[in-house]
């Protein structure tokens, strides 16, 4: 299944894939940004791959230059019992991927997620708002760069006035 | 005459219904908000519905009232360090979530625990479905009207958790397992209650379904109400039971055989209806097939040790640490830095009795993870709410929520 995987991806998006690779069994295939959707409606469309189940979005702040955030898709076929992982990067200040939505209706939370926690945007979704945080928050929580103990004043108590802080 | 009536009403302060509402007088569209704190939604769950008369025309489900950062908190504590916070998450299961846990982190350390302890945790974690299952069937009956089940699961559940107490040494918050291995060794006198519950169990169960499978109340309150077809279902990801109730054998206890599973002899029960009562049979099945597994395990309980010899990576026994130069010094390391797994992601995902409860790591080769999602269950299952709900009265929300058996502590992390 593997290595069927492998040769359908690379034979029909050659210079979109730009790395194959396993850990623990498990097959990582980092693609570009701007393809994510065509891949992902060809793996669910596939007669034989079938990769019909969206287990998981979530984001992933790398922290570094280039490529510093990462938008991990887990996929499942119910038919080959079998897991795939897409993952593609995107940086500052075009912090746009295309949703998935339209492939799986799954994913429409999944993104709002991702983008409550790195303010990755994903074009195309219905309805990107804020999931877990307030709705006027001003930061994403999960980036390296938010402290964990929170930035004091950015939610106010009740009747309180809302602190602006100068972020240099 | 009529113009006088009307101009003493305006003097009263009637209001133009007319005008003010946008020509619908009546009000037949209207928009409702149950929640978060609201006794049917189990937890802080806030529906907004838009209502037509009695009939629900569209649910927006809103969350983040039990949001805590969990997975910002992982990232600034070592492996071992998270464990007590993955009980908090399904709080009637926690000990699926410890296992679950340990099975992505030992995934990524390479490391295996050894068969004892691998049968100890099919023992606990099929233990937590039955009493997980049990606290879904006695709510969702008191939802639907009938409160004696809800005692009687209570009291069985109360049995669990005394199990619980003689094994792990509490009963709710347990944080039991280890990195490669179980925090200590099932007692001869856990392993009698085990039995003895067992034993007991199957015929408590009869007696709770006496009084539902034949209850007219209950069946035409849940008898094709919160309907999803396969392809809704599938396409919207849900998981666990929900997912059995459509007509998918999907289970990652036979898809993706973990820890002994694959050697154990069970079955998946699967229906085909996709309606609360469908959901309902299926949970009864599972509680039945949990207890034969438990009764395999007991049998083929192994004995050896339970915890893997990996000095890198699991914590030594405390007589060792006050007794050898080496273990003092890993036990010094490994609870200031963390043990170092290799650099590199690794997803394992478990059956978990309300779905598929993964955990997705990202390593870069030190003690604390770099990043730590939690693919939740009850997070997806709730996204399938609006479909579930849409076109049934007002009446049947409490039975459709009830139903997925959602836990806000886990969808909200």
């Amino acid at each position: 299944m593997k290595d069927k995987v492998i040769e359908k991806l690379t034979s029909l998006f050659k210079d979109n894939i730009i790395e194959v690779s396993e850990f623990r069994g498990e097959l990582t295939i980092v693609v570009k940004k701007e393809k994510i959707l065509e891949i992902c409606k060809f793996l669910k469309e596939d007669q034989e791959l079938s990769f019909d189940y969206l287990v998981d979005i979530c984001g992933v702040d790398y922290y570094r230059e280039k490529n510093r955030f990462a938008v991990v898709y887990n996929l499942w076929s119910l038919k080959n019992k079998f897991r795939l992982r897409l993952k593609v990067y995107a940086d500052e200040p075009d912090l746009v991927v295309p949703s998935v939505t339209s492939v799986w209706s799954a994913a429409n939370w999944h993104e709002r997620e991702t983008f409550d926690m790195f303010g990755i945007k994903f074009s195309g979704h219905p309805d990107l708002r804020r999931i877990y945080m307030p709705e006027d928050f001003e930061y994403y929580p999960l980036r390296k760069d938010f402290p964990l103990q929170g930035i004091p004043g950015s939610i106010p108590l009740p009747g309180q006035e809302k602190v602006k802080i100068q972020r240099d | 005459m009529e113009e006088k009536i009307e101009k003493v009403i305006e003097s009263l302060g009637r209001r133009n219904i007319e005008t003010e509402l946008g020509g619908d007088p009546l009000g037949t569209e209207m928009i409702l908000n149950v929640g978060p704190q609201h006794p049917a939604t189990h937890g802080v769950l806030r529906l907004v519905l838009k209502l037509d008369g009695e009939y629900i025309v569209d649910a927006v489900p809103e969350l983040g009232y039990l949001h805590r950062g969990k997975e910002k908190i992982a990232e600034n504590m070592t492996f071992l360090e998270f464990l007590p916070h993955t009980d908090r998450m399904d709080y009637l299961a926690p000990l699926s979530n410890n296992t679950a846990y340990m099975l992505a982190v030992e995934k990524l350390f390479g490391i295996e625990a050894p068969k004892r302890a691998q049968y100890i945790r099919v023992i606990v974690s099929e233990l937590s479905r039955i009493a997980s299952h049990l606290v879904w069937l006695g709510t969702f009956a008191m939802d639907v009207g009938a409160l004696t089940v809800f005692m009687w699961c209570f009291r069985e559940r109360e049995k669990i958790l005394s199990i619980f107490d003689l094994v792990t040494g509490v009963r709710f918050t347990t944080s039991y397992t280890r990195i490669g291995g179980v925090a200590q060794d099932i007692t001869d006198e856990a392993i009698h209650a085990i039995k003895e519950f067992i034993d007991n169990f199957p015929k408590e169960l009869e007696q709770m379904e006496k009084l539902l499978n034949k209850n007219r109340i209950f069946i035409e309150r849940t008898d094709g109400i919160g309907v999803i077809t396969k392809e809704q279902a599938i396409d919207i990801g849900l998981s666990g039971p929900n997912l059995r109730a459509v007509g998918v054998p999907r289970d990652l206890r036979k898809d993706e055989p973990y820890l002994v599973y694959n050697e154990l002899d069970f079955d998946i029960p699967v229906y085909e209806e996709g309606d609360c009562l469908a959901r309902y049979y299926v949970r009864l099945d599972e509680m039945r097939e949990s207890v034969k597994i438990v009764r395999q395990c007991i049998e083929k309980l192994p004995s050896g040790p339970v915890n893997a010899d990996e000095p890198k990576a699991t914590h030594p026994k405390k007589e060792r640490i006050y007794t050898k130069m080496e273990e003092l010094i890993h036990d010094f390391i490994l609870t200031n830095f963390g043990g170092t797994p290799p650099v590199g992601e690794v997803y394992h995902a478990v059956e978990n009795p309300k779905g598929e409860l993964g955990f997705y790591i990202v390593s870069d080769g030190t003690g604390y993870p770099w990043r730590l999602k939690v693919r939740s269950p009850s997070f997806t299952n709730i996204q399938a709410l609006p479909l579930m709900l849409k076109g049934y009265m007002i009446a049947d929300l409490v039975a459709i929520i009830g139903s997925i058996d959602p836990v806000m502590g886990e969808a909200d992390k």
